[in-house]
């Protein structure tokens, strides 16, 4: 990281996008960046955090971070938010009135979308954004444009007075090309200027701003003709022409090196004229767009006859080996069946992601998955894998939060067949602090009847460990205000003796605490303390093995779900009321295990004890 | 705008490294001279999930991905796993396997099963397959943690350029540590190298 803050201007280096994108929010002398932890976007404010001479924050929700940047943003100074797809779901509202403000000092919105859902609840096209708030929309293909788009974003904003959407998705944040970076440029705060019928939007104010923002997006769209990011590319091969943007351009330019091109960089507005020039020199339009076909529809609109989704996939990545066969079936007029590879994967067991060994959420759905009657609402972070084996204790999640307003649905919406469920809410600390706040008022206030399991491990563990309020560290690693979360809950309104916090690694006090909770018609919230192991807080414990002579083959310790632990062999047997059971004798991987003592617990024959003392040799076996 | 590039395939599970490898195979290939490409999506890999890791070089790099059937060489680092990517090969393209078997939970919970011989599998689909223990030959150095380095000696002979490029550039990579940490690794490398040439002719 610090080798690309440090690096000087002209500098060559193989960067990612979100890595391009941060060092130009930086070179334009930007004064505030905020942002909100999600795949793929992390790492633009990760990298932003060290560079020098600018402020940079984790905020505790994607809409506060915006909100900031349009507070820097009033005081004249350039300011950044970043957030993935859905994270502008939360910050939209503060987007739907800012386009009618507009901005001083340049502002900057970076939304990556997670197309093919690596790491998310949905798949959303956020290119709708430009057209619902009518904002200009840039759209980088690789990580040099990343850089160039960024740089050029604040040039636009302040020409237009307008924010401006960086729309990036995984192929772009997550890829490392080579970038030329260049040098900050310092740039003063302009200055607040008091002005009420600019920046305090009653109807009477905003009324009179909804003309100028209509204005503002005719004039973009005579801009987006004459923008040198938006290149027409005539090729030879006049077949077909296409329109593209983002990564399907690269996509579209390696399976159809010949054909003319329209790349459109500034993609909302979209060049009326270069479209036209392309429908003049090609024989067939098509759109090659990632997700929706928010441009395909629009130029249909406009009268200009396009193929697209009839025969490119609405769903996931785009790449070359899916445009190409289908734009030759297009050219062949051939009914286009599903393309088949000739190459099949090998049929192979999944590896779905995982709880880490250790993790302090791994006891928690343990312990879940030993109660019967319950019905659990689940919610956004690593403990959203409890829905998967060998725990399956998640009956629902939708988004950052819902678990409190779910389960509280769910307890009043619940009918007689429902009648004896146990209603639990699991979220995690910073999920809790994004949006879950709000949804535990609403619980206490409405008096519903649900347990709720704060797991609190310090940290955004699924996004690779950042920090948040519940550790006491802001962006930087130093010190800040750390949230007191039983006095917090308790302000909330959750009854005193209601709240309880435990050592997520005691299963019996987990397990009684659960238990007797609830049985109670009450709002109680039991918080759990252990660190997250991918933090530096958790230290690692001596680890355990299994004492192959003791163990009997119950298999109690691979329900715990520990991928340190291990099936030796299987041995079936007919128990003495005649029921034939498997037997799996296991073994502890004691190089990824540390030592949290879960398998310890429910060990029948107490078989798992503590490796051999220090000093001795730790040889790999194989499974 | 045709080019040629070389694409080279890095797999594994997350942890393991294979990303960290991708980057200094792309730092080889920058060295060179070449325009680069690298891509992977490990949104959870950090869970124990599948990592592959995509890298593209030549003189002009396009689209970042690697399309089945078109690679040039796999770097695997558990033997499932190169399995499960060898169909994005090239017909008889090579694939360079560390034989570590990392089995997942819902295997050890009887849900799904383990190859009996993964290696053997790629091999009956017409993979050329070089498999070696990088994890014995990394403990036998000393540290396990030497394995990422065994990895990049076992790929060094199948690049379009020399083996001290790379080495180069995994040397670079620790000159930080101090030249204990530096000659470990190159010796990490050395045996890497020698474990798939002594592999190569037996089983390819």
């Amino acid at each position: 990281m610090a080798a690309v803050m440090l690096a000087p201007a002209a500098s060559r280096l193989l960067m990612s996008g979100n890595e391009a994108v941060a060092r130009a929010v930086w070179e334009a002398g930007t004064k505030v960046a905020a942002g909100y932890p999600g795949t793929p976007a992390t790492e633009m404010l990760e990298q932003l955090s060290t560079y020098p001479d600018m402020y940079t924050e984790w905020s505790v929700n994607e809409k506060v971070s915006l909100e900031v940047a349009i507070g820097a943003s009033m005081m004249g100074s350039r300011s950044f938010s970043a957030m993935k797809h859905v994270g502008l779901n939360v910050a939209s509202d503060a987007l739907m009135t800012l386009t009618l403000t507009g901005v001083e000092g340049g502002l900057v919105i970076a939304v990556a979308d997670d197309v093919g859902m690596s790491s998310s609840q949905n798949e959303q096209d956020s290119r709708f954004w430009g057209r619902f708030a009518h904002v200009p929309m840039l759209e980088p293909a690789d990580s040099q444009e990343a850089y160039d788009m960024t740089r050029y974003a604040y040039e636009l904003s302040e020409e237009f007075q307008v924010p401006v959407i960086l729309r990036l998705t995984s192929r772009i944040c997550h890829v490392k090309g080579l970038v030329t970076v260049g040098e900050r440029i310092e740039r003063p705060a302009k200055g607040f200027n008091k002005n009420a019928e600019r920046w305090v939007m009653v109807p009477g104010h905003a009324k009179r701003r909804i003309p100028l923002m209509l204005q503002r997006e005719q004039e973009l769209k005579r801009l987006s003709d004459r923008s040198p990011l938006n290149m027409l590319e005539p090729g030879t091969d006049r077949r077909v022409g296409f329109i593209t943007s983002g990564p399907a351009y690269m996509h579209v330019r390696e399976a159809f090196p010949d054909a003319p091109v329209l790349k459109l960089g500034l993609s909302h507005p979209w060049p009326l004229e270069k479209v036209a020039a392309l429908a003049e020199m090609a024989d067939t339009l098509v759109v090659v767009e990632e997700v929706e076909p928010i441009l395909e529809t629009e130029l249909k609109a406009a009268g200009f006859a396009v193929h697209g989704k009839d025969f490119l996939p609405r769903i996931g990545e785009l790449a070359p080996e899916v445009v190409k066969p289908a734009v030759e079936r297009l050219l062949r007029k051939e009914a286009a069946p599903e393309p088949q590879s000739a190459l099949a994967p090998p049929p192979l067991f999944p590896r779905p992601p995982t709880l880490c060994a250790s993790c302090p959420h791994m006891g928690v759905y343990y312990t879940l998955s030993q109660l019967k009657n319950l019905t659990i609402s689940g919610d956004i972070g690593c403990y959203t894998l409890g829905a998967g084996h060998p725990w399956n204790s998640l009956d629902s999640t939708i988004c950052m939060g819902a678990s409190m307003g779910i389960a509280l649905g769910m307890d009043k919406g619940r009918g007689e067949q429902d009648r004896n469920k146990r209603i639990v809410a699991v979220i995690g600390d910073s999920t809790f602090m994004h949006m879950g706040m709000q949804g535990l008022l609403d619980l206490t206030w409405n008096r519903g009847n649900v347990t709720i399991l704060l797991l609190d491990n310090g940290t955004v563990g699924m996004t690779g460990g950042q920090n948040t309020p519940a550790n006491g560290r802001d962006i930087h690693g130093q010190g800040a205000p750390r949230i007191d979360f039983p006095r917090l809950v308790e302000a909330l309104g959750v009854k005193k003796e209601r709240i309880h916090v435990l050592d997520p690694y005691q299963l019996p006090v987990l397990f009684k605490a659960l238990r007797d909770e609830t049985k109670i018609d009450d709002v109680s919230v039991i918080i759990t303390d252990r660190p997250c192991v991918l933090i530096e807080e958790f230290k690692p414990f001596r680890p355990y093995v299994v004492e192959e002579d003791k163990c009997t083959g119950c298999g109690n310790c691979v329900e715990v779900g520990c991928p340190a632990i291990h099936v030796t062999r299987r041995e079936k047997v007919v128990k003495p009321s005649g029921k034939e059971v498997e037997l799996a004798f296991t073994r502890i991987d004691s190089v990824a295990c540390t030592g949290c003592g879960l398998c310890v617990q429910p060990c029948a024959p107490e078989a798992i004890v503590h490796f051999a003392p220090a000093g001795s040799v730790i040889s790999i076996q194989p499974a | 705008m045709n080019f040629v590039t070389t694409n080279i395939l890095v797999c594994g599970i997350g942890g393991q490294g294979v990303m960290t490898a991708t980057e200094i195979l792309s730092e080889a290939a920058i060295a060179e001279g070449h325009d680069v490409k690298k891509t992977e999506v490990a949104g959870m890999s950090q869970r124990g999930g599948v990592v592959t890791s995509h890298l593209r070089f030549g003189k002009k790099v396009l689209s970042p991905q690697i399309a089945p059937g078109t690679a040039d060489v796999l770097l695997g680092f558990e033997a499932a796993e190169a399995l499960r990517w060898s169909h994005y090969l090239k017909p008889g393209a090579m694939a360079l396997v560390n034989d570590a078997r990392m089995v997942p939970p819902v295997v050890e919970l009887g849900l799904f099963k383990y190859p009996d011989d993964p290696i053997g599998d790629m091999r009956s689909r017409g993979v050329k397959t070089v498999s070696f223990d990088a994890a014995t030959i990394a403990h036998d150095l000393g540290d396990l943690r030497l394995g990422n380095t065994v990895m990049l000696g076992a790929i060094a002979d199948q690049l379009p350029f020399s083996a001290d490029v790379l080495l180069a550039c995994v040397v670079k990579r620790f000159a930080r540590k101090g030249e204990q940490v530096v000659e470990m690794n190159r010796k990490a490398f050395a045996a890497g190298r020698a474990a798939a040439q002594a592999a190569t002719p037996a089983t390819a």
